[in-house]
């Protein structure tokens, strides 16, 4: 288990800046109909964090490997919580 | 539930956000990334698969500003309980037809390739229904470019499964019997 966090965010920290910045299959199927701008809606919620980066940190690869490392251990926290709390749903239940 | 499920679903959530972050160009410019959907499953059961997808999707979305808010319950839909719950069920039952570990690596690879291009129609069908594109148009397209990135969603899983098969099997989820 430990080994898999390590793993986890060692892939978000070390390998995801180096990650392609070809458009995914939805971006490119959207590009080439042409409905790509459909995407740009209006903005309902701000976030520090647009696209993976870490305000304040210029260095764009620098920036993106802290974003994914943090967000694994983040994503880490919320997986382990919400599995708390479905056992104790379940003990209520029994 | 296991005590293992709480440190299982931590890991799976963190793994899969971290992968999805990896896109791998594929072809003529077009880049793919993991979804994860049947991977969580075979670990963690449909269910709480889907969960961990959908946990995953709802950081990206609100943290990220990836995927976005107003797609969001479309994209749980998509890939959490099309892709993920509906991918197990592949797995599942391909599994009852070719037994032993060559069965569960061969069901393993079609249900992940089998998620990413169901997911993706889906999402066609969505792009369809909203007036973005017409079906015949969005639907070949979603499906094609998925049917190869879904092979890259199959080596990745089935590399990952047959892996921890070999270590840790008793984490991979086991149906309980009704």
């Amino acid at each position: 288990m430990v080994t898999g966090l390590f793993i986890s965010v060692a892939i978000g920290a070390l390998i995801s800046p180096f990650a392609s910045s070809f458009p995914d299959g939805l971006e490119k199927v959207a590009e080439r109909i042409g409905f790509m701008e459909k995407g740009e809606g209006r903005q309902i919620l701000g976030t520090p964090f647009f696209d993976y980066t870490i305000p304040g940190i210029a260095n764009e690869k620098l920036s993106t490997s802290i974003a994914g490392g943090l967000g694994a251990g983040l994503l880490f926290a919320a997986g382990c919580g919400v599995a708390v709390i479905l056992k104790r749903m379940k003990k209520k239940d029994a | 539930m296991q005590d293992k499920m709480v440190p299982l679903m931590g890991v799976a959530s963190a793994f899969i956000f971290a992968a999805q972050m990896i896109n791998f160009p594929v072809a003529g410019g077009t880049s793919g990334h993991l979804l994860g959907g049947v991977l969580a499953a075979i670990f963690l059961g449909p269910w709480a698969g889907a969960l961990v997808i959908t946990i995953v999707l709802i950081a990206q979305a609100l943290i990220f500003q990836d995927g976005g808010i107003t797609a969001l319950g479309a994209n749980i839909l998509n890939m959490a309980m099309l892709g993920t719950v509906g991918g197990y069920y592949i797995y599942y039952f391909l599994g009852l037809l070719f037994k032993g570990k060559k069965g569960t690596i061969f069901a393993t690879a079609a249900a992940a390739w089998a998620s990413a291009v169901i997911a993706s129609s889906l999402c066609a069908l969505e792009l369809a229904l909203s007036g973005t594109s017409p079906l015949t148009i969005v639907l070949p397209a979603m499906a094609g470019i998925h049917a190869i990135i879904g092979i890259f969603e199959a080596l990745i899983t089935t590399f990952i499964v047959g892996f921890m098969i070999k270590i840790r099997p008793d984490l991979i989820y086991k149906k309980e019997k009704a």
